[in-house]
This record gives C-alpha cells, sequence and structure tokens, in this order.
C-alpha cells in the first residue's frame, strides 16, 4: 500500500474528521430529538400530510396525496352543533400519513404517550383513511398537545366529513404547500421570522418544537420579499390574494413579485376559457394608460392550483 | 468524445477525460451565468417574459444555482483533478476510459436534473435541491468513478511523496461523498423537522468548506508553483491549511441558522469555530503571495497567474467576511439580506470561478499542445469576469445593507424593494457581463483547439510568446 508512509496523517485523519461529524451531527441530533412537538408543529404536519418535496406518490409536485383542513360546525353523526366549531384533518382513503402517524417518535415522549393511549393512533388506517384533530391532554400535571384519531375515538369518517362540509370550509392548504415548494416560493419569502426585531413586523420568530413532523420545512434563506409565517393574520383576504397572485402590480405597483396567473388553470369558476392573451393586451391598455380601469381577473375555479395555493397562504396564521 | 466510451484504453489518449471535463465546465459555465442574467433581469423588471411557469423566477433559480455548482465548478474541478493527479504522481491517470465515461454520464445526469428542477420537481431544500434518485444518480455516476480514479491515480503514483495539492484532491473525494450522503440523508430516510432543516444546511456549508474551497486552493498550490517555476513557498503552511480545513472547516454548519430555533450551544459552538475559518484562509493566502517573490511580472504577462493570483486575493475579502459575517454581532443585521448573495457569489464566481479558470486555460492548452489562440479575448474574458463580478458584488451588498436597515428599522417592505431597484439593475448589467465573456471564452478555447500554435514536444504552453 503506497499510502504506508502516511499512516499517521491517515489516522490522524479519521480522528479530526470522526470528531467533527460527532459535535455536529451525533451531538445535535440527540438533542433535537427531546424536543417535543407544539401545537404549531403538529397543525403543520397534519395539514401538509407526509412530504411535500419529491416524493413517489406525488412525484411531479401536482399537490395529489394530501389531506384536506376541515373546519366542522357540527357533529357529522348526530348532525348535533358542536360547543365550538374545530378543525378536523381529513385524509381520504389511501392519502399517505404524516410523520407523526407514522413515526410517533418524532412528536416528543409525552406527545407520543397520549397520542398513543388518548389519541388511539394506532389505529389509523391507510387503505380507510383516518380523521384526526388535535387535543391536549395532562402528564404529570403538565399540558402537552396529541393527535386524536376522531375515527377511532368517535367514529368520524373521511366520508362523514367531507359529504357535509361547505366548501368554504374545506381548506386545501396541504396542496396549496406542494405549489410554494414547487413555484419556488421560498426563494423570495422565507418563513421565519428571526429572533431579532424581525418578529415586531412579521410575528412571533418560530419555537424548537415547531418543526417537528415537517419536510420539507422551507423556511428559506434569501429574504426578497415579505415573510410570510404569519400572513394570514396580517392579511385575511381571499381576494386581494387572488388579485395579487394574477398580476402583484395590481395591487402594489412597486412589487417585483412574477405573475403566477398560470395557476389559474385554463378555465375559471364558471368554467369559461380563460383567455391570457386578452387579458394581458387589456392590462398593457391601462399601464400605459390607454384605459381607466384594470381587466377584471377571472375568478378562480374551485380545485384549481391557485385556490390551493391561496388556502395555504391563509392558513399561516 | 463519443468514439473514445467504447475504445480499449490503450487506445485513448492521455488527457482526453481532462479534455472533455474541461470544455463541458465552460460550456455549463456558459448556460449557468445565462441563466443568472436572465434570473436577474426578473429581478429588476418582473414583467420579463411572464406568465409561463418554464419562466418564472422560482422555477429557474435553482437550475442556474446547479448549473454553476455541478456543471461549471465541480467539472472544472474534475477537469483538473483529471490532469493536475497524475502529473503529481509522474503517472497517468488511473483509468483514461472511467475518466471519459464519468464526463458523459456527468453530463448527461447534470442535464436530466436540470430539466426536473427546472419543471418544478424538487425537494425543497436549499443547496440540496434535487430529488433523491437524482442524488443516488450523482453519488454513483459522478462523484464515485470521479473519487476512485484520483484515489488509484495517487495510490499508483510513481513518486515517494504526495505533494500538497494531491493531499487535498484525496481528501475532497472522500470528504464529499460523504457529505452528500449524509446531508441529503433526509430525503433516502424520511427525516422532518429540525433535524431536516439542520441537515439542508450541513451540507450546504460543508460542500462549500470540505469540497469547493479546498479544491479550488489545491489547484493554486499547482498552478502558481508550475507556470512561474518557482517552488511552493512552504510545505509546512500547506499542513497548516490542510488540516485547519479538516477540523475548522467541517463544524460551523449552524452559523447558517443563526436567528432560526436550534439549540444554544450549536450556535455558539458554531460562531466561533466560523471565526477560526480564517486560520486556514490565512495560511493559504500568505503561502501563495510568498510563492510568487521574484515572479510578480507574471501577474501582468501571463494569463493564468493573473486569473489564480486575483482569485487568491478575493480569497481575504471572502474569508474576512465569511468569518465575521456569522457572529451574532453581525449576522443579526444582515443574515437573508443582498448581503449573503454578494458574498456567495464572491466565493463560487469571485475566488473559486478564477481558480478554476486558470486550471482550465492551463490544462487545455497543455494537453492539447496548443497555445491559446487570442490573448486579446483571454484579457477580454479576464476582465469582463473581474468588471462584471465587482459590479455585481458591490450593487448587491450595499443592497444588502438596504435591506439590513430596512429589517431593523422596521421600513415598510415595498420601500425596501424600490430602494433596491437600482441595485437590481446593475447586477443585472454585471451578470450579463460575466456570460458575455464566457461566451468569449469558449469561443477562444474553440479556435485554440482547431487553431492554436502547437507546442512543441518538452515544452510547456506558457513558455510560448502569445500571438493575437
Amino acid at each position: 500500500m503506497a499510502f504506508r508512509e502516511y499512516k499517521i496523517g491517515a489516522r490522524m485523519f479519521g480522528i479530526s474528521l470522526a470528531s467533527s461529524m460527532f459535535i455536529t451531527l451525533v451531538m445535535p441530533t440527540l438533542d433535537i430529538r427531546q424536543v417535543g412537538a407544539t401545537d404549531i408543529a403538529l397543525d403543520k404536519q397534519l395539514t401538509a400530510g407526509r412530504e411535500t418535496g419529491f416524493n413517489v406518490d406525488d412525484p411531479l409536485l401536482l399537490g395529489k396525496n394530501k389531506p384536506l383542513k376541515v373546519l366542522v360546525h357540527n357533529d357529522p353523526k348526530s348532525d348535533a352543533p358542536l360547543e365550538a366549531a374545530r378543525y378536523v384533518y381529513v385524509y381520504n382513503p389511501g392519502t399517505s400519513f404524516p410523520s407523526g402517524i407514522l413515526h410517533p417518535v418524532t412528536l416528543g415522549e409525552n406527545s407520543k404517550a397520549l397520542s398513543e393511549s388518548q389519541g388511539r393512533i394506532g389505529d389509523a388506517n391507510k387503505a380507510s383513511g383516518a380523521v384526526f384533530a388535535i387535543a391536549r391532554g395532562t402528564v404529570n400535571g403538565k399540558e402537552y398537545p396529541y393527535i386524536e384519531n376522531l375515527t377511532a375515538t368517535k367514529g368520524w369518517t373521511p366520508a362523514d366529513i367531507t359529504g357535509k362540509a361547505k366548501d368554504e370550509d374545506i381548506s386545501h392548504a396541504g396542496a396549496g404547500k406542494t405549489m410554494f415548494v414547487r413555484e419556488g416560493c421560498w426563494w423570495c419569502h422565507t418563513l421565519l421570522p428571526e429572533e431579532t426585531q424581525d418578529w415586531q413586523v412579521f410575528g412571533a420568530p418560530p419555537a424548537l418544537g415547531d418543526y417537528n413532523g415537517e419536510s420539507p420545512t422551507a423556511f428559506g434563506s434569501d429574504r426578497k420579499a415579505p415573510d410570510l409565517l404569519h400572513v394570514g393574520s396580517r392579511n385575511s383576504s381571499r381576494e386581494w390574494m387572488m388579485l395579487h397572485f394574477f398580476n402583484p402590480r395590481l395591487v402594489q405597483p412597486h412589487s417585483i413579485m412574477p405573475r403566477f396567473d398560470y395557476l389559474w388553470g385554463s378555465v375559471d369558476a364558471g368554467g369559461n376559457k380563460i383567455d391570457f392573451d386578452k387579458w394581458r393586451a387589456e392590462y398593457l391598455d391601462y399601464h400605459e394608460g390607454r384605459r381607466v380601469l384594470p381587466p377584471d381577473v377571472p375568478q378562480y375555479a374551485k380545485d384549481s392550483e391557485i385556490r390551493y395555493l391561496i388556502d395555504f397562504m391563509l392558513s399561516l396564521k | 468524445m463519443f468514439k473514445y466510451l467504447f475504445a480499449r484504453e490503450e487506445d485513448i489518449p492521455a488527457g482526453s477525460a481532462a479534455v472533455f471535463f474541461g470544455f463541458s465546465s465552460i460550456v455549463w459555465f456558459v448556460i449557468g451565468t445565462g441563466l443568472g442574467s436572465f434570473n436577474a433581469s426578473k429581478l429588476a423588471f418582473p414583467d420579463v417574459v411572464t406568465g409561463n411557469e418554464w419562466f418564472a423566477f422560482g422555477h429557474m433559480r435553482q437550475v442556474h444555482v446547479h448549473a454553476v455548482i455541478f456543471g461549471w465548478i465541480s467539472m472544472a474541478f474534475a477537469s483538473a483533478m483529471m490532469y493536475i493527479t497524475p502529473a503529481l504522481g509522474n503517472t497517468k491517470l488511473w483509468s483514461e476510459k472511467l475518466g471519459v465515461w464519468n464526463c458523459f454520464l456527468w453530463n448527461l445526469g447534470l442535464s436530466l436534473g436540470l430539466t426536473v428542477l427546472w419543471a418544478g420537481v424538487t425537494s425543497g431544500r436549499e443547496y440540496s435541491d434535487f430529488p433523491w434518485f437524482i442524488d443516488l444518480y450523482i453519488a454513483v455516476f459522478m462523484a464515485v468513478p470521479l473519487g476512485l480514479n484520483v484515489w488509484m491515480t495517487v495510490i499508483k503514483r510513481r513518486t515517494q511523496g504526495i505533494y500538497t495539492t494531491n493531499w487535498f484532491f484525496a481528501a475532497a473525494v472522500f470528504m464529499v461523498a460523504i457529505v452528500f450522503i449524509v446531508g441529503n440523508s433526509p430525503e433516502f430516510f424520511h427525516l422532518t423537522g429540525l433535524t431536516e432543516g439542520y441537515l439542508t444546511w450541513w451540507f450546504a456549508h460543508n460542500v462549500l468548506g470540505l469540497w469547493i474551497t479546498p479544491v479550488a486552493a489545491a489547484i493554486a498550490y499547482y498552478t502558481i508553483p508550475k507556470v512561474t517555476g518557482n517552488p511552493l513557498y512552504s510545505h509546512r503552511i500547506g499542513h497548516l491549511h490542510f488540516w485547519s480545513v479538516v477540523v475548522f472547516y467541517s463544524t460551523p454548519a449552524a452559523h447558517h441558522l443563526m436567528s432560526a430555533p436550534l439549540p444554544e450551544w450549536l450556535k455558539s459552538f458554531a460562531s466561533v469555530e466560523g471565526v477560526l475559518i480564517l486560520v486556514p484562509a490565512i495560511a493559504f493566502v500568505s503561502n501563495l503571495m510568498l510563492t510568487m517573490q521574484g515572479k510578480w511580472y507574471m501577474f501582468v504577462e501571463n494569463l493564468e497567474v493573473r486569473f489564480t493570483i486575483t482569485g487568491v486575493l478575493m480569497a481575504i475579502p471572502l474569508n474576512m467576511q465569511g468569518g465575521f459575517q456569522q457572529t451574532r454581532a453581525i449576522n443579526w443585521y444582515i443574515h437573508g439580506t443582498g448581503w449573503i448573495v454578494a458574498h456567495a457569489h464572491l466565493a463560487l464566481l469571485g475566488f473559486s470561478t478564477f481558480l478554476e479558470a486558470a486550471a482550465v486555460y492551463f490544462g487545455l492548452q497543455t494537453i492539447m499542445r496548443r497555445k491559446l489562440y487570442s490573448l486579446t479575448l483571454g484579457n477580454v474574458h479576464f476582465w469582463m469576469l473581474l468588471i462584471g463580478f465587482t459590479i455585481y458584488w458591490v450593487s448587491m451588498t450595499i443592497a444588502g445593507l438596504i435591506q439590513g436597515a430596512g429589517k431593523i428599522y422596521e421600513v415598510p417592505y415595498i420601500d425596501v424593494v424600490v430602494a433596491e431597484h437600482p441595485y437590481m439593475i446593475a447586477r443585472w448589467i454585471g451578470g450579463t457581463m460575466v456570460f458575455t465573456g464566457n461566451i468569449l471564452w469558449l469561443i477562444n478555447m474553440w479556435l485554440t483547439a482547431r487553431e492554436g500554435t502547437v507546442v512543441p514536444a518538452g515544452r510547456l504552453p506558457h513558455e510560448l510568446a502569445y500571438e493575437r
């Protein structure tokens, strides 16, 4: 072996690199493993499902294999009004479960114990689908959030929920996160108010446990545009979002955001074909002062990609 | 190239792999900087080519980044390794055929990967954006064959010792394989949450620290002594550089996430280690500056030396920024702003590109035994790169400071966008100059291969006078 004269060097190299890997990989991983999931983490993973980046269930990132987040007003079994309307996460049959169901260890010790004993997440079955919700329970006198499998605890099935829910109570935020990742929104908009004065404008920075089970975290690094982690609290207008996505210059003349009109697809809410060329020509007339008002933005169809994305924006509270 | 894929090893001329890698890298450099220029135009004028997802900024930004890192930088590295490693071992490349296949599969895989990214199919993780099937391809067909060729050539060398450049090459191909596989493990094993976020930046940091920086430096350790004829000033300072890269540069990954919720001990540790990056940086710069003693006229007269020394000089601001901008005292102001974009371009387009360009200029002339076709075109290329980059860097640094002030003083965001507009135009002009310069380089190198004066046996290209 021609490396024999480098015996000492080779060993030194092994020791140095192994120590550095131990400090930067093993120690942080052991530490991060101890972090328990917060309500925010549970909401994010139940909303977005198993995986949002490339995966075999949705290889082209079209927003497939995603759960629905539904606001429920009445008990779907008895139809009696609930004390307070609550959000549930509907996993239709065949939809992949999120990390917390598949690997409860990522929830942290206490949330895992509660989710398994009181939430009965072990009974959830992908083939028949499940309805989940976030609940709170106590371990040794301290309160922790956990995942409740409503299909097991109350017998609510996905069909019960989706059959009765009105369209305005259904959020496609999970599929919307796919749009957020695919369209590269995170190249300019961060999802990370920084731990400096930033929180006064963009809201509270995330806490350690806010990410458990999320993939990808996609919080971005290069902020060329406002932080979006709490955008739904600052601006909850669906109409504003719609105009802004179609052409940001309609509502913010100085914006450098690209137009996302192609997310409307080919038809509007009424099933009519959208004539993009005509719209752009009319907008150009407006932009150059040959027209007083800009052309109307077409109302998006119920299952268009832009609806998913706007649902995701509004879910960022 | 294709005729050598199925040729017998002894029928493939020595250096073929390096030539193919060299030309491929220049082509990818043209593509990568062209995309960069196009993206920059959209940041200055958002309605340039609009309403089409294939030309949307969010679809093209990552294609620019990966074309430059995997196409230009890494293929220029591969080209340099294919001719420098055997030259320093006084031997032939272990397998020229493997090298040619490696180049072919690299171009194929990169084209596929960039197409996939362009379509928006991504892992959603910065710098490890390629989905996992592309990652596996990169590991198996791009990284491992390259590493194998370098290691076997070093092992089969016909010299007793190993020169500085080859320690770096051998260590870097080994380290980058580990970094690539561990860094992409969240995709292979579905790791989630903060672990995923941290590993994303662990990869992004280490691919720069254990691949791009050391290999670029190793190239300079070869080019300067080879072209000037001066021996390396100090082997021991080279040792200091090598060991401090391994120990210090591999640890500060968490300093990319100083304002994210990570364990505090990890951020503090990373920040202290981050300052220690100055140790390898000072060792490297001083060693090469001192090697130039008595030969500084070549900085003016010789194109390869000029490129290399410019790159080495850029390592000074690069590492002064890199060492201190990640400390909490400074990071809170500039994190996530254009300052970081400027810094990243100082590392990749300033420091490392200039060193690699010299290696590709020198390598292609040496292996093809052709003198550079035109010094004038070479000079224009150099100045287009340097001035274009400087415009870019200065404008983005200013834009970053504006963004930082906007962040701290709670200026409405749109006012920051308005204030940045002139700098976005300047950035686009700078980027376009780099792109134009690279087209000239490709033409110049092509003409060198076809029309360049033949370098006589026993001579090196830089010993001949430039003719045009």
